[in-house]
């Protein structure tokens, strides 16, 4: 079976990749190669065509016209909820709101949820391995209210320790905060059992869902965590889209994020009352074309299968890791046991900027810095890493032209 | 390739590998910090300055990229005996050829050495790396203690 056709299972990523219209671009003269899905993932044309389609044909404000065109639009935009309530499994669609990304849920969480629960002395608990969305929110609201952030370990090899995540929480500790995966690692977290520590203490969990959605099915009532967020742009849909998944009873008790238009159900000046969830939650026009490209999105991966994306991408995580491990001055950053889509590594005696710069240059797009995780960086001791990061049109011909490159940096440095 | 090897010139390698002047000299009387947050690169530059403001020592410390590693190292050489006036003149120069619309061949001329950073024009995004030294630098000798950022 030679590179370019490799199959598996039937997942025939050459046909895939001609979904994406980029892919078929050239970067500085060599075909593109496309390794930063964990940043933000490339859009199929059946998602480029649901938008278009939309404003071409359907298009007007929601829950506001009464005539046809709106209705349709409102409908579209439901169906689109509905879509985000069935991929993760979700009880019901008023459970979904949605957001502009994961980190605007987190934040609405963090405001809404977090301003009102947390008092002076009570506790945070998020993990070494954070992206700065599941920090900085914490620390805002920690700021407001007098709470403390507290920080569960890694190991070197960037798994979670249990025993210290568990006997960190404490009789203070309001939530815990955790990514599904990680951006910089690749390290799926335990968070099945996470959410059962932490409820066994009565403690809520939210989950950071944002690189584990696009790459694994995830189920909210089988992980049994209170919150999940993701972003759309990551799932192969639009940007300025993502959503919250909360139980329903939570988000019933939650007050209002922000206030404007259709989050309410009456307003006069002595008193509003506001609507119902998840509308309390949705001030002002929507990104209505977002949804629905993010519906469209969700069909693409449904259509292929989030199993075998997850299989291919496995598969190429492995081959792609020892290609790498191949080259003696890589030292790959992260090797936790349960690990997908991620590649992190540094190149001995050569800064990952040189190294993107270098990759840039043989049209090979990957990410170089800290991904946004600075106290991840501090705790491995890096100021910086290299990423490439897998989708699910990558083959193995992608690895290999990652591994070239990878060997040019080295000749130029050494 | 031929357009990374314009960038990763010899010269600039060399100076990445053994950076010169990599050191405080013991009787250095400004100092600043500079920092692209972004990128993790870090550098501490030390003049010592003496009464007509003029360079007598130079030296910095710090981690970064090979562009800002061998442009902090190529500056310490090329600053040394120049006013803050002068310094400054270079530093515009340099600007112009990193990052400016177009040098004219006169002005290159006066760069000397540093012209091998002319490479840095093809990747915009490394125009930081090469200039972040040269804002260090001068926030040192302009003594505002400010830290320098080029992002």
């Amino acid at each position: 079976m030679s590179a370019a056709t490799a199959t598996l299972g039937g997942f025939e990523v050459e046909r895939i990749r001609k979904d994406f219209p980029i892919l078929s671009r050239t970067m500085r003269g060599r075909p593109l190669v496309y390794l930063d899905s964990a940043a933000s993932a490339q859009k199929p044309q059946a998602v480029l065509d649901a938008i278009a389609d939309l404003y071409s044909n359907h298009y007007a404000n929601i829950h506001r016209g009464l005539y046809e065109l709106s209705e349709t639009t409102t409908r579209l935009h439901e169906e689109a909820r509905g879509k985000v309530q069935e991929l993760l499994h979700a009880a019901e669609p008023r459970e979904i709101v949605f957001t502009r990304n994961a980190t605007e849920a987190i934040n609405l969480v963090a405001q809404s949820y977090g301003r009102r629960q947390l008092r002076a002395g009570d506790e945070i608990l998020i993990t070494c391995m954070e992206h700065h969305a599941n920090i900085v929110p914490w620390q805002i609201v920690c700021e407001e209210t007098g709470a403390r952030l507290r920080v569960a370990p890694i190991s070197d090899a960037g798994e979670l320790l249990m025993d210290e995540l568990e006997a960190t929480i404490g009789p203070r500790t309001r939530l815990v905060a955790v990514a599904h995966v990680s951006n910089v690692l690749g390290t799926v977290n335990p968070v099945r059992r996470i959410v059962e520590i932490a409820h066994a203490r009565g403690v809520p969990v939210l989950v950071d869902g944002a690189q584990a959605v696009p790459r694994r099915s995830v189920d909210v009532r089988e992980l049994d965590c209170d919150f999940y967020v993701f972003s759309g742009h990551k799932l192969y849909g639009p940007t300025g889209i993502g959503a919250l998944y909360a139980r329903a009873e939570l988000l019933e008790a939650m007050p209002p994020y922000q206030g404007g238009g259709e989050m309410i159900s009456s307003v006069s000046f002595e008193k509003t009352t506001y609507n119902e969830i998840p509308y309390k939650f949705e001030a002002g026009t929507p990104d209505i074309a977002g949804a629905v490209g993010l519906a469209a999105a969700i069909d693409y991966v449904k259509e292929i299968g989030l199993d075998r994306i997850a299989a291919h991408e496995e598969s190429l995580l492995a081959y792609g890791t020892e290609l790498l491990s191949r080259i003696p001055s890589v030292r790959l950053i992260g090797t936790a046991r349960e690990k997908t889509g991620v590649l992190s590594f540094v190149v001995e005696g050569v800064h990952p900027h040189d190294i993107g710069t270098i990759l840039d240059g043989e049209g090979i797009a990957i990410r170089a810095g800290h991904h946004c995780a600075q106290p991840l960086m501090d705790r491995l001791g890096l100021p910086a890493t290299a990423r490439a990061s897998l989708g699910l049109y990558n083959d193995r011909n992608d690895l290999a032209r990652l591994a070239e490159g990878i060997r040019k940096v080295t000749e130029i440095f050494h | 390739m031929s357009d990374l090897r314009e960038l990763y010139q010899t010269t600039i390698l060399d100076h990445n590998k053994k950076p010169r002047n990599f050191c405080k000299p013991e009787d250095s009387n400004r100092e600043a910090n500079g920092s692209n947050p972004l990128c993790g690169d870090k550098v501490t530059v030390y003049v010592t300055l003496d009464d007509d403001g003029v360079v007598q020592e130079i030296g910095f410390q710090g981690s970064g990229c090979a562009i800002s590693t061998a442009s902090a190292s190529m500056m310490t050489q090329a600053v040394k005996g120049k006013t803050l006036n002068e310094v400054i003149e270079v530093f515009d120069r340099f600007h112009e050829l990193v990052a400016g619309p177009s040098a004219s061949e006169n002005d290159l001329g006066a760069l000397g050495k540093l012209r091998v950073f002319g490479g840095v024009r093809e990747y915009p995004m490394r125009v930081k790396c090469a200039t972040l030294p040269w804002h260090t630098l001068r926030s040192a000798m302009w003594g505002d203690g400010d830290v320098a950022k080029t992002e």
